[in-house]
């Protein structure tokens, strides 16, 4: 496993190239654009103010950056360098900016959610949809980027308006049987969209794209719900983690749940693999030497080594007591992931946080746990393959797949603090992002990996 | 007390052994004592007791003594210890006689009040006992009764409380209950008011929102605005199309395209899952009728209760014809069809597993109870038998040292394996050499029957020769009347259209066949007997031509008289017919004897050679 140099960063700004071919990466107000496997830079521009978004078209042709201080958008051209555009939103503010599908159009949200302003680069047509849902994920495009489904309130209910990206019209427009939308997801397929209520309420609807209410799910009442959301690649499975700290399953054909993901604070089947990682320190071993420690403690966690532990069952995992008296309590499965060959969830109980639970789906049963010494910040799923990569805002990332599981030192002087993470879309290297620097980890081809990486037997 | 060991005598073994009983009880009264002591004071036998109680009688106050015991027994109902006076001035004479009887008495007296006495006393310690016993049972029932007593009202006690706390606590519930109600009720109340307060925020939050909106938006916001260098083309390379309703409608096909491409790539998915279930399915039940097969067959043979088997392997085979074209039929045809003969494999399966079970449940019942329950009875057969065969088994153990002493007394040169296999072998062998003697016997009977047969069949011959004179001679007196035939030649004919007619002659004979079987009837005892011997003696041509001929005839005669043919031999088989029905009435008596005696005669000759066998 190799590492690059050590580049600047701002506000965790680093993005690859929809293509794989650039990586895009903010210091202040600079947007820096690299090749992915020279890392030399490509093109430099420099925008009005300091960027707090950045993101590429779906053709890798262009990048937004956004100042939503200034409620500016700047966008750049890789091909003409020399190509600008920069859209104001005056007055009305900014709070959020995106590409439309086709890399041609950027919609603008305004400030307290007034409308949302669609930018033609091709025309110079502009476009407003009124009523945009202040909400935790109001806009969804369907992966082919033909359909944008939007959260809506008016009149004090919530609606989706389905609009064609091609030509932003209005193809459905239906009200949703939620109190209070919390978001909406297309399915991979574009099929299919969930919509699921805000935490009061457990309830996840799901629409067909035509706006035909396919079958609503509430699990349980009164206490609260719905925390996180993820489709399956295939569109087959709907996972839903909510605030009790379970994980359903919904399935696509009858959309019951198939089954039921508990986060128990003790793991106690001994099929399951639980991977504790674990620090010690290579002086305590040396320490019979008589030579004092060369260098005063340069940081304790570049000193020490960690490693992962098989623990054996029965396992308690250190839990947090949720605070009661505050609101969002750090409870319930606050994030999932299935991996992109639909074989693993990847699930975090934000009362346990130290610990990432990987599911296998084909048996619909949890097969590893990961204890970390310190809280999960992110983890990632490689876009190619069953292996994940967390972070947890040490010096190390840590990586998974199925034959084991190893903790990598970031390398470099000072501490790298890893506080996230993005995959390359070969998923031959990963970004790792601190608070203002980043570097590319290269990993090792697919024999060499075999070596590298620990076998569960080794580990013991 | 130790008065009353000096007292104890040699003399009164009897009395003393009491006294012995007395002294050693420790309670006796002194009132009995002194009575006791007055009694042997009485006693004037032994010296000894006499100079004790010297007291009471001495030289001097002899008549004193014995006038005042006079009274004393005078006066207790004796008679008196004098002589009936003759006189009254006349001193009375002591009579002796009335003494010894009185003292005699007083004896007998004072035993029986010993013994009644000895009686009460032991009473008296039986009823001692009994009442201590009572007593203590008594106490300790009272005692019992009182924990009882104790406990019952320790019992209520906690009874009481546990009431106590059962009330308690179903108030509680019912105050939490009430409780619950009423916050839910709050509940429900708070969140009609937030949502209304909500939607109160939201309409105004609107408002402002439009308000917002009309500020921001109408006043000619300059700052609104793309700055572009130039306007760059869309990533498909097309313009962009105005909208229309064209345009409507054309985004509502795509969509609808895109659903139903979606729903037929389900579809197709769920055709193939369809498909390969449906393989699956026919597969298992291809295997349950290969597994089951086998096994059903057995059933079946014995008793026809598996007939539900037959009729689905009947629809199988039926179906398995169709079944290429079924593949692609409707779901619903094809799936009833497998759904049903799975089930009913199944059902058969599951049957056959259970029956299984219940079998080997049941054995294993069976060897629980046969051990536990039929220990006694089968026990001591199993016990008598094994005693039995051990019995049998030394015997044979016996004899097999015997022989082996034999053996090796007669032929000690031979190799050792040799004489052991020999060993082993020597009853087999001696079974045989029985078996083989039996054999010969047998073999020996037969051929005694055999000649007796051959004998009889040649008296027969000779007897027939003789009937043939006489058929001679009385076909020499027909000869007047009809013309000469050959009648070696007829015989020979008849017999051979007999022989060709036997096989279809019992849908012939049909109405003949009472009247045939009545001679048949008649000789029952011959034919079994004669069958048996044909059996065992297959090499005797003789007697079963001789059956042959007889039953061909009687047969062949009685199908013409049904038959009246116009042949030329008519009027021959018609006088054959009489001769040979003459014939059999009058040979058959001679030849049921000669065969029955013959019979008997092997039989006891057989008898008589086994006698004689070694």
């Amino acid at each position: 496993m190799n590492f690059s140099e050590v580049f600047k960063l701002s506000n965790l700004l680093c993005k690859f190239s929809p293509d794989g071919k650039y990586l895009a990466s903010c210091v202040q107000y600079r947007l820096v654009v690299r090749d992915v496997n020279t890392l030399q830079i490509l093109q430099l521009y420099t925008c009005l103010d300091q960027i707090q978004h950045i993101e590429w078209s779906a053709d890798s042709l262009f990048i937004l950056c956004a100042m939503y201080k200034r409620g500016l958008v700047q966008v750049w051209s890789l091909e003409q360098p020399e190509w600008h555009c920069r859209i104001d939103e005056g007055s009305a503010g900014l709070v959020a900016s995106c590409w439309s599908p086709d890399g041609r159009h950027i919609l603008n949200t305004t400030e307290f959610h007034l409308r949302i302003t669609v930018w033609s680069l091709c025309t110079k047509s502009v476009s407003y949809i009124k009523y945009p849902k202040a909400c935790q994920q109001g806009i969804t495009f369907t992966r082919d980027g033909r359909y944008m489904a939007l959260a809506e309130r008016r009149d004090c209910k919530d609606h989706v308006s389905v609009f064609v990206c091609s030509d932003w019209q209005l193809l459905r427009h239906f009200d949703t049987e939620t109190q209070d939308l919390a978001g909406i997801e297309w399915a991979p397929n574009g099929c299919v969209l969930a919509v699921w209520d805000t935490c009061l309420e457990y309830k996840v609807l799901l629409y067909s794209l035509d706006g035909r209410l396919l079958s609503a799910y509430c699990a349980y009442e009164w206490s609260l719900g719905v925390k996180s959301v993820a489709w399956s690649p295939s569109s087959q499975f709907l996972a839903v983690g909510s605030y009790d700290g379970k994980v359903r399953i919904l399935n696509h054909v009858t959309w019951k749940m198939i089954t039921e993901f508990g986060h128990p604070a003790t793991v106690n089947n001994p099929k399951i693999v639980v991977y504790k990682e674990a620090e010690k320190n290579p002086r305590l071993a040396l320490g019979r030497l008589a030579f004092p420690p060369p260098r005063a403690a340069p940081g304790p966690s570049s000193t020490t080594e960690s490693k992962y532990e098989i623990a054996s069952v029965p396992v308690s995992l250190q839990t947090l007591k949720p605070v009661a008296d505050r609101a969002n309590p750090k409870i319930g499965v606050g994030a999932l992931a299935f991996s992109p060959d639909n074989y693993f969830l990847a699930t975090k109980n934000d009362s346990i946080p130290n610990a990432v639970w990987i599911w296998d789906i084909q048996k619909l049963k949890l097969f590893v746990v990961l204890e970390q010494l310190s809280p999960v910040r992110a983890f990632q799923w490689d876009p190619q393959q069953p292996r994940l990569a967390i972070c947890t805002g040490g010096s190390r990332v840590y990586l998974w797949s199925p034959a084991g599981c190893v903790s990598v030192q970031v390398p470099g002087e000072g501490d790298f603090q890893v506080l996230s993470l993005c995959w390359h879309l070969n998923g031959d290297s990963l970004a790792l992002l601190s608070k203002d620097h980043f570097c590319l980890c290269f990993l090792e081809t697919e024999e060499r990996v075999g070596t590298t990486f620990g076998r569960p037997g080794d580990h013991t | 007390m130790g008065e009353w060991m000096t007292v104890t005598d040699p003399d009164l073994s009897s009395e003393s052994k009491n006294i012995c009983q007395y002294t050693s009880e420790t309670k006796m009264s002194p009132s009995s004592l002194y009575s006791q002591q007055v009694l042997c004071s009485s006693i004037p036998l032994s010296k000894n007791v006499h100079s004790f109680f010297s007291a009471f009688c001495t030289e001097e106050n002899i008549e004193q003594s014995i006038s005042y015991l006079d009274q004393e027994l005078t006066t207790f109902g004796f008679p008196s210890l004098y002589e009936e006076s003759k006189g009254k001035d006349t001193k009375r004479e002591l009579n002796i006689v009335a003494v010894l009887n009185c003292m005699n008495e007083l004896l007998v007296l004072q035993r029986k009040n010993l013994l009644a006495q000895e009686n009460v006393e032991t009473q008296n310690l039986k009823l001692g006992s009994d009442m201590d016993h009572l007593q203590n049972c008594y106490a300790k029932l009272k005692e019992q009764l009182e924990t009882s007593r104790r406990e019952m009202i320790g019992l209520q006690e906690r009874d009481r409380q546990l009431q106590c706390k059962n009330r308690n606590l179903h108030q509680l519930l019912k105050n939490e209950k009430d409780e619950v109600q009423k916050l839910q009720n709050i509940i429900a109340s708070r969140a009609t008011q937030y949502n209304h307060d909500m939607k109160r925020k939201e309409r105004e939050y609107n408002k402002l929102k439009e308000r917002l909106h009309q500020l921001v938006m109408n006043k000619k916001d300059k700052k609104i605005a793309m700055e572009v260098l130039n306007y760059v083309g869309r990533a498909d390379g097309k313009r962009g199309s105005w909208r229309t309703g064209k345009t409507e409608a054309r985004n509502e096909d795509e969509m609808y395209k895109i659903l139903l491409n979606d729903y037929e790539y389900r579809q197709k998915q769920i055709l193939m899952e369809n498909a390969e279930l449906k393989k699956v399915l026919q597969q298992m039940k291809k295997e349950m009728i290969s597994l089951l097969s086998p096994q059903k067959q057995k059933p079946r043979e014995r008793a026809d209760d598996s007939t539900g088997t037959v009729i689905s392997d009947a629809e199988e085979d039926a179906g398995e014809l169709s079944r290429e074209s079924m593949w692609d039929l409707s779901c619903e045809t094809v799936r009833e069809q497998l759904t049903n003969s799975i089930r009913k494999q199944w059902r058969i399966l599951k049957s056959h597993v259970e029956k299984l079970d219940n079998q080997v449940s049941k054995v294993h019942l069976e060897g629980f109870t046969d051990e536990d329950v039929i220990s006694r009875q089968d026990h001591e057969q199993e016990t008598e038998k094994l005693e039995l065969e051990i019995q049998q088994c030394k015997e044979m153990i016996k004899t097999q040292q015997q022989l082996l002493q034999q053996q090796l007394a007669t032929a000690c040169d031979d190799d050792t394996t040799s004489l052991l296999r020999d060993c082993y072998l020597l009853e087999e062998k001696e079974r045989l050499k029985e078996e083989w003697s039996l054999f010969k016997e047998q073999k020996k009977n037969f051929e005694k029957e055999r000649r007796s047969f051959t004998e009889a069949a040649i008296r027969l011959g000779l007897e027939r020769k003789a009937f043939e004179e006489e058929r001679a001679s009385w076909l020499k007196q027909q000869f007047l009347n009809m013309t000469t035939f050959d009648h070696q030649n007829s015989e020979n004919m008849k017999l051979f259209s007999a022989f060709s007619g036997s096989s279809d002659r019992d849908s012939l004979s049909v109405h003949s066949r009472p009247r045939q079987k009545k001679p048949h009837s008649v000789s029952n005892g011959t034919p079994v007997c004669t069958s048996k011997l044909t059996k065992s003696l297959p090499a005797s041509p003789s007697t079963s031509d001789f059956c042959q001929t007889r039953s061909c005839a009687s047969e062949h005669s009685s199908i013409n008289v049904l038959n009246i043919t116009p042949e030329e031999t008519k009027p021959n088989q018609v006088g054959r017919e009489g001769t040979n029905q003459k014939w059999s009435m009058a040979s058959r008596p001679g030849s049921q004897e000669g065969c029955y005696s013959g019979c008997s005669l092997t039989y006891t000759n057989s008898h008589v050679e086994k006698d004689d066998l070694p």
